[in-house]
């Protein structure tokens, strides 16, 4: 009589009711800042792809009545030595810059999300070389190897194209791999072996939609990253050529003035700047501030 | 307990309130209790009772954002809540100790044994390097440790638990307090070693005449060691009363339900059912109303509702929160309760 | 202990050969003939040949890379073409400012990292806290090179303060010509550092051992300071290793803002002239200084803490 009464006791319900969730899907439910850093990268995105419409002045569209004036309501950013709106050449190298951005960041992590899926679920020899190889490119500094990569290839666009992304898929298959390993410990995983599963769909099918989400989130940070890596390239004077704009370039070009021309080096900066704060604001708050502390 | 001297540890009305954002929840409503010089009082009452709480509160160490909101703590006299900073650190060195439930976790693992005892010993008893060291020694000899000169120099983590709880004790009684906090000391560990670290509190009692307040959801540990014991549910203090008059003559109806869901050797081999109370605990947020355990009482009555919870004394040093006695037969059979739906 | 070490120091040999294979290749992997490239399309073939058999290109593959091991192993770094003399000579007259940038930069990153970082767990979630948060978002979005051109502006040109380029050694010149682009390149990191610490601490922060010594009326800045410290040191440790490499990468831009003769712009400059020979060594060297100093912040985390040492990992 005994045991078999005690588990036939219902258990207690808890004092409070659960709410039903509220319709309006993902985006209602961000937080604030994710709202507002999503807010930011959505106009720069924008202001990038519609340069050729909104920009007032052509990429290189010369002036020299009109030289080294500081910003004004016709040109927002004023003009450069040869007569150039800072402000349309922003928007253009916008454009660029952000394009590049998006295809040294996005294929990368499929790559390296992938391949980090796979050697850790394996484990074993396949996961102990991959792990080895992805060290390795991950103590390489970044800057260093893509410009190694351009001294071989020579500048332009083609040598951040090829340089960057070496290296990028190697982040996200180490945080692929280090989730992955954490995450075929866990019951739904363990559950696909025992439905007899093909562990190729285990892994496509169930692992890695959850191993994205980390690394999406990492993404707006690599982003903020690879842009900040192209600046610099370009202002070395390794990115794209002349007349093409580049966000670093035209900085670097300021640099001469820098006193008396300060807004050609100054206010573009300040977009990259816009830049890195919306993309950090949104990963920020998806994660709740915990993605830089655990990621560095 | 002579009389004219203050008692050692005197809490009375101890209410602690947290912010949550659910509104203000109170984990203490109500609590008073008394210990006296060389006494051992247990305080017994299951999680969420707040008796933790309460322990805490002598040494004012309730983590942010909870918040002492009413009442008293006096030590030997002295209000404690009214302590400044450096006073407050005075009375944490050389008046109180305190001991926890983890013995893991309140080690500072990166530091050897010996360094963590010296730091007080030095710190607060201001002994010299050489003999801060001779001192930790004599310490850790004292609650037991065998070899304490090679012991000493090992990191927490290489020892076992019950020992930790000793490097526990020592520590916290290295300046020789004359009372003891001990949350949950034992409930970590197995049941001999158990034994072993209750033996040593008992030990430091007598020896020292410090008195102890020991706190634990455990009777049988209470009834090994404690002089008097109060019961503590919901926030409050339902019962208090010498250790031998709680087992034999329990006056709250929760101290009973507690007691007889006690399994007994006798029953072994026979199956018989055993006696549970009925129901949770209560919301911390929505306490019911009158008598806080009345939802799950098998012996309330209409008006349960509308008591306030105080203690009444009953007998010499016997005191109850529950004016339904005697408790002849249950006025409720075990069908549902009213307040919280089953 | 010694296992450990053991350990660690064969990982670090293995990554450093990893590192020689990857440098070997990058003369290898030029579309086009690198020789002609560097000499110019125009040179008689005769000259062409010998330089290619005295760098040693006219052999096979695997002789080339023994001979380059050898070499790199011994500290024969060849010779630079555009430059006329040994590589090893010429990276040692530019490591000084270079090192100085970056030892300054780290330092500089610690002394405001570390106090913003306690005092933002000391009291979470306050108005300090969230300042001190939105100024790392700032810093860490703020490219190098523009950081660096606003300081030169505001405290170099517009105040006057400190020049902006050249270098001069000594410490009075160090203070002078570096604090500018250290404080470039240390900004970002600092970022780094508050946001980790901060976590790091406030973790610690929580533990019962902290309870429990401030139980035994222990003061609260000794509390803080030293034991909760303790605990945190090693995650500052961890991000500075682990960040050698972005500050590599940030003196190559920093040394062109404030035309510092170092390291990095002596790379950019091997890439503008396509010296291979100097791209290689160069990058060989960032790559070591990364490893060797990963592999430093990991012994340097075993002796801080037992339990590293004895688990053996």
């Amino acid at each position: 009589m005994s045991a078999i009464d005690l588990l036939s006791e219902p258990a207690a319900p808890g004092a409070t009711t659960v709410e039903a969730p509220r319709s309006g899907g993902i985006i209602r439910r961000l937080p604030l800042e994710a709202k507002i850093g999503a807010g930011i990268l959505l106009v720069l995105f924008l202001a990038g792809l519609l340069a050729p419409l909104i920009a007032p002045y052509g990429q290189n569209e010369l002036d020299f009545t009109n030289i080294f004036s500081g910003p004004s309501a016709s040109h927002l950013f004023g003009t450069d030595g040869a007569g150039r709106d800072v402000f349309s050449r922003t928007l253009y190298a916008l454009r660029l810059d952000l394009g590049v951005v998006l295809l040294v960041t996005y294929p990368p992590l499929v790559v390296g999300v992938l391949v980090g899926a796979v050697a850790g679920y394996f484990g074993g020899l396949v996961d102990a070389i991959v792990a080895r190889i992805v060290d390795t490119m991950i103590a390489f500094p970044f800057m260093v190897l893509v410009i190694a990569v351009i001294a071989i290839v020579g500048p332009g666009i083609k040598g951040v194209l090829i340089g960057v992304p070496i290296v990028a898929w190697a982040l996200y298959a180490r945080l692929a791999r280090s989730e992955m390993l954490v995450l075929r410990e866990q019951q739904f995983m363990l559950a696909t072996t025992a439905l007899g599963y093909s562990r190729w769909r285990a892994i496509f099918r169930h692992a890695v939609p959850n191993l994205l989400r980390s690394s999406l989130i990492y993404s707006t940070l690599d982003m903020v990253v690879n842009l900040l890596l192209l600046a610099s390239l370009a202002y070395l004077g390794l990115g794209a050529q002349p007349p093409n704009a580049e966000l670093g370039s035209i900085i670097a070009d300021g640099q001469s003035t820098l006193l008396s021309a300060w807004w050609i080096a100054t206010l573009p900066g300040l977009v990259v700047v816009l830049f890195g704060i919306g993309a950090g604001l949104l990963g920020d708050g998806i994660s709740d501030g915990k993605l830089r502390g655990r990621l560095q | 307990m002579s009389a004219g001297t203050a008692p050692l540890l005197k809490i009375e009305g101890l209410r602690v309130e947290f912010d949550t954002p659910h509104g203000r929840v109170a984990g203490v409503r109500d609590a008073g209790l008394t210990v006296n010089a060389g006494e051992i009082v247990g305080l017994v009452g299951e999680t969420g009772s707040g008796k933790t709480l309460a322990c805490r509160s002598v040494m004012r160490l309730i983590p942010f954002p909870g918040r002492i909101t009413a009442g008293s703590v006096e030590f030997e006299g002295r209000d404690v809540l009214a302590m400044r900073p450096r006073e407050l650190r005075e009375f944490r060195a050389h008046d109180v100790g305190m001991i926890y439930q983890d013995p893991f976790s309140s080690l500072n693992p990166v530091f050897r044994i010996a360094h963590q005892l010296t730091e007080t010993l030095r710190a607060n008893l201001g002994l010299g390097k050489a003999q801060a060291h001779a001192r930790a020694l004599e310490l850790l000899a004292d609650v037991g440790i065998a070899d304490p000169e090679r012991r000493a120099l090992s990191y927490p983590h290489e020892f076992s638990g019950g020992m930790r709880q000793r490097v526990m004790i020592a520590l916290a009684t290295a300046s020789q307090p004359r009372l003891l906090l001990a949350d949950e000391p034992t409930t970590a560990l197995d049941v001999t070693t158990q034994a072993q670290i209750l033996t040593l509190l008992k030990q430091l009692n007598q020896e020292r005449g410090m008195g102890v307040l020991l706190v634990s959801h455990d009777f049988g540990v209470i009834a090994q060691v404690c002089d008097r014991v109060a019961v503590m549910y919901g926030g409050y203090i339902v019962e208090t009363a010498p250790v031998e008059v709680i087992y034999t003559r329990p006056e709250h109806p929760y101290t009973r339900g507690l007691l007889e869901s006690i399994p007994r050797i006798e029953s072994a081999g026979r199956a018989t059912r055993l006696p549970t109370i009925r129901g949770v605990p209560p919301d911390p947020t929505e306490p019911p109303p009158g008598c806080v355990f009345q939802p799950r009482c098998p012996y309330a009555q209409d008006g349960c509702e509308k008591v306030t919870m105080a203690l009444e004394m009953v007998g010499p040093g016997h005191g109850t929160a529950c004016p339904v006695r005697p408790f002849t037969t249950p006025q409720r059979p075990e069908a549902a309760p009213t307040g919280a739906q089953v | 202990m010694l296992n450990y070490l053991i350990r660690r120091v064969a990982l670090a040999v293995v990554v450093l050969f990893g590192l020689l294979v990857a440098t070997f290749f990058i003369i290898h992997l030029v579309p086009g003939d690198p020789v002609e490239i560097v000499l110019g399309g125009h040179a008689p073939p005769a000259q062409i040949a010998s330089v290619r058999h005295q760098l040693g290109l006219d052999r096979p593959l695997l002789s080339q890379f023994g001979l380059y091991l050898s070499r790199m192993v011994q500290g024969h770094f060849g010779v630079s073409f555009t430059l006329g003399s040994p590589v090893g000579q010429i990276i040692g007259q530019r490591l000084g400012p270079s090192a100085a940038l970056i030892g300054y930069g780290m330092l500089l990153s610690v002394l405001i990292g570390v106090p913003l970082a306690i005092f933002a767990a000391l009291r979470p979630n306050r108005w300090l806290d969230k300042a001190i948060r939105v100024g790392t978002t700032l810093t860490f979005a703020m490219p190098g090179f523009w950081l660096g051109l606003m300081l030169a502006l505001i405290f170099g040109l517009e105040l006057g303060w400190f020049p902006v380029s050249g270098y001069s050694g000594g410490i009075g010149g160090i203070f002078r010509t570096l604090t500018l682009p250290a404080l470039a390149l240390g900004l970002a990191l600092a970022g780094v550092v508050v946001r980790t610490l901060r976590s790091s601490l406030l973790e610690v922060l929580q533990s019962e051992y902290i309870e429990a010594a401030r139980s035994r009326g222990l003061s609260e800045l000794r509390v803080v300071g030293k034991h909760a410290l303790r605990n945190s040191v090693m995650n500052t440790l961890t991000i500075l290793s682990v960040n050698v490499g972005f500050l590599i990468g940030g003196t190559v831009v920093i040394e062109q803002v404030f035309q510092i003769p170092g390291l990095g712009s002596l790379l950019v400059e091997a890439v503008e002239k396509r010296d291979y020979q100097l791209v290689q060594t160069l990058a060989l060297l960032a790559g070591s200084a990364v490893v060797l100093a990963s592999l430093a912040a990991d012994l340097v985390q075993a002796t801080l803490d037992p339990r590293v040492r004895l688990a053996g990992r």
